[in-house]
């Protein structure tokens, strides 16, 4: 049975989505994108040059069977983040967007006020609509009514590899949301993907513990891997953890 | 509420006499902390830190990878004019400089953003001497209309502003402002700049504050190292970044650590300040404020460069001109200070990439209404 993972109406086999930023060069990044397997890459439009050729244009070094996720990277507001998405599709980017509004330059938190509004005008627009935002089950309510295609809970702040510490608030999304969870942002290590993936996430997103990593080629590999190892223990049903050990001497074994 | 009152708060702090009694272990202390704080920062900038530059380094290049990978953004510097009002000891510029003066027409920053743009360039920082008359907001508002075809990001380093002043700029496609407070010693500030509106400490200090208000996207800081003791000036530069931080979080702060370079005047710095101390400072700072944008210029040779990029630098001039209309045009010669680096674009890209780094020419797009 094949496993696949619906975002918008298109069918993804894998579940590891990946970025193209921090990489020190774009030959890299390139061999880390295809090795990684994975089918959608997001990109930031400011980094993008559509005059540039060769080297100077990221687009030319992202593998040209993956899908396009631009992000509104650098967007403070939804008027901005919506303009972005707006050039991003006129530039021939495709439809999908990931709505990336920030407004605190020390701790890079989205802001999920100003995300939902973005959503709504986007997905009008007929944007494929992934928002990035801080784990709430209100505003990732709002999200989805205002038309999201998936939902991209942070696990830590961007950047930070200090792995899932707001488990509790994404374990009640991948309860109670109907939509794909992606876990994005504060990734560092393949046993943490497996981990959100054991939770039952529907995918994540991993760029900087990659792009920074020694070898960017062999990491983007092990997350692969471990992206599959968490899916398959998740399909398989994870046995329930306990704090303490199992009783011994059962308390009820007089009963018979 | 203004930086003014938190520098007022420790202009006269003890400095030496905290410096005497910080002690290598004090500072091994402060590297195992996660988050730090301001007096971390002062052991940091410490004399007994100078024994602990190599972990310090480590960390702080770690730091900086972490967030903001391998990459290192390439930007170059316009100047407009070299029209100043000003009386300050240690700029070619001043006013009592008899020299040529410079405006350049519209026609001509067409042709130096031609040139600019040949060269591969998209961020460019506008320059000016501090002249409401020759740089007003109205002609950098012309100037804006002319160059945001060819460029992706525009920043500006001019004389002070007001507020609504910043606005319109804003409003017009300027995302950036750099303003250095050159010496954030008040009374020696005073004896720095003589004449013009420049002795204005305070409407100088509260530029970036009101820069941040306008909403200009970032803003950047600094102080000219050698006109006082170094560890202080860093300091209150750090503070006052640190400040910026807290009450604007959409902005992004980012620091310059420029050492006065030869100019017209002949001026000699106070301080001397050895390329271990600018490492030491640029360390203690990317420590304190990891999330801030560091920016080196073509002042520091093409040697010294090489080996600071990795203490926290994410930005860097490349084949810089500070000379009006010095890029269409090389017969022009007055420049506001000498630079040392005189390397073309593509040796500086070259170079980095030998370094295991990515130049980044592009990492914004102009998103004015009209756009």
């Amino acid at each position: 049975m094949t496993d696949l993972l619906t975002i918008g109406n298109t069918q993804l086999h894998n579940r590891l989505l990946t970025g193209t930023g921090k990489f020190y060069n774009h030959k890299l990044m390139k061999e880390a994108l295809t090795q990684s397997g994975s089918q959608v890459v997001t990109v930031a439009l400011r980094r993008v040059d559509l005059n540039a050729t060769g080297e100077e244009n990221i687009l030319e070094d992202i593998p040209k069977d993956m899908i396009l996720l631009p992000n509104t990277s650098g967007a403070r507001t939804a008027d901005e983040a919506v303009r972005i998405a707006r050039l991003a599709r006129a530039a021939g980017m495709g439809n999908w967007i990931k709505i990336e509004v920030i407004s605190d330059q020390k701790y890079l938190l989205p802001d999920n006020y100003e995300t939902v509004k973005a959503t709504d005008i986007l997905a009008n627009e007929g944007f494929i609509v992934l928002p990035y935002m801080s784990p709430d089950l209100m505003a990732a309510k709002a999200m989805q009514n205002a038309g999201a295609a998936a939902i991209m809970p942070l696990g830590s702040p961007i950047g930070s590899n200090r792995g899932i510490r707001t488990k509790e608030l994404i374990q009640i999304l991948i309860e109670e949301m109907e939509l794909p969870i992606i876990v994005d942002a504060g990734i560092g290590k393949p046993s943490e993907a497996a981990e959100a993936m054991e939770m039952g996430a529907a995918a994540v997103l991993v760029n900087t513990a990659i792009a920074t990593a020694k070898d960017p080629v062999e990491m983007a590999i092990a997350f692969d891997l471990a992206v599959k190892a968490g899916r398959k223990a998740y399909s398989s049903g994870v046995g329930p953890t306990t704090t303490t050990a199992q009783a011994s001497s059962p308390l009820t074994g007089f009963l018979g | 509420m203004s930086f003014y009152d938190e520098y007022v708060k420790v202009k006269h702090y003890p400095f030496d006499d905290f410096f005497s009694t910080i002690t290598t272990q004090d500072v091994r202390r402060v590297l195992q902390k996660e988050r730090l704080h301001t007096e971390d920062f002062l052991i940091l900038l410490s004399p007994a830190a100078e024994n602990c530059l190599e972990e310090m380094a480590q960390k702080a290049h770690q730091r900086t990878v972490q967030h903001f990978g391998r990459t290192i953004q390439l930007y170059a510097p316009l100047y407009l004019t070299d029209y100043c009002v000003n009386k300050c000891t240690y700029c070619s510029f001043s006013i009592d400089n008899d020299f040529p003066r410079r405006k350049l027409t519209l026609a001509e920053i067409e042709e130096e953003s031609k040139a600019l743009v040949k060269m591969g360039l998209r961020h460019i920082i506008l320059l000016t001497g501090e002249s409401r008359l020759h740089s007003s907001v109205d002609y950098l508002c012309e100037t804006i209309d002319v160059m945001k075809k060819y460029f992706s990001s525009l920043s500006i380093e001019i004389q002070p502003l007001d507020t609504e002043e910043y606005q319109t700029l804003v409003a017009h496609g300027i995302d950036g402002l750099t303003v250095y407070q050159e010496v954030y010693n008040e009374e020696i500030y005073k004896q720095h700049h003589l004449k013009g509106p420049k002795r204005n400490y305070r409407y100088r200090l509260d530029a970036p504050e009101r820069g941040a208000k306008a909403g200009m996207r970032s803003v950047n800081i600094g102080a000219l190292l050698g006109m006082d003791e170094w560890r202080k000036e860093v300091f209150f530069t750090g503070l006052h970044a640190h400040y910026l931080q807290r009450n604007y979080l959409e902005t992004d702060i980012a620091l310059s650590f420029p050492r006065i370079r030869p100019n017209l005047g002949g001026f000699q710095p106070k301080v001397d300040v050895s390329d271990k101390n600018l490492v030491q400072a640029m360390l203690a700072s990317r420590l304190f404020l990891p999330r801030a944008g560091m920016t080196l210029s073509t002042r520091e040779s093409a040697e010294l460069r090489r080996h600071l990029l990795p203490l926290g630098v994410t930005k860097m001039s490349a084949a810089s001109s500070t000379v009006v209309g010095g890029y269409a045009n090389k017969e022009h010669t007055h420049s506001q200070f000498e630079i040392s680096d005189k390397r073309s674009v593509a040796e500086v890209k070259e170079s980095l990439r030998e370094l295991g780094y990515q130049p980044v020419v592009k990492d914004w797009e102009i998103l004015t209404h009209s756009s």
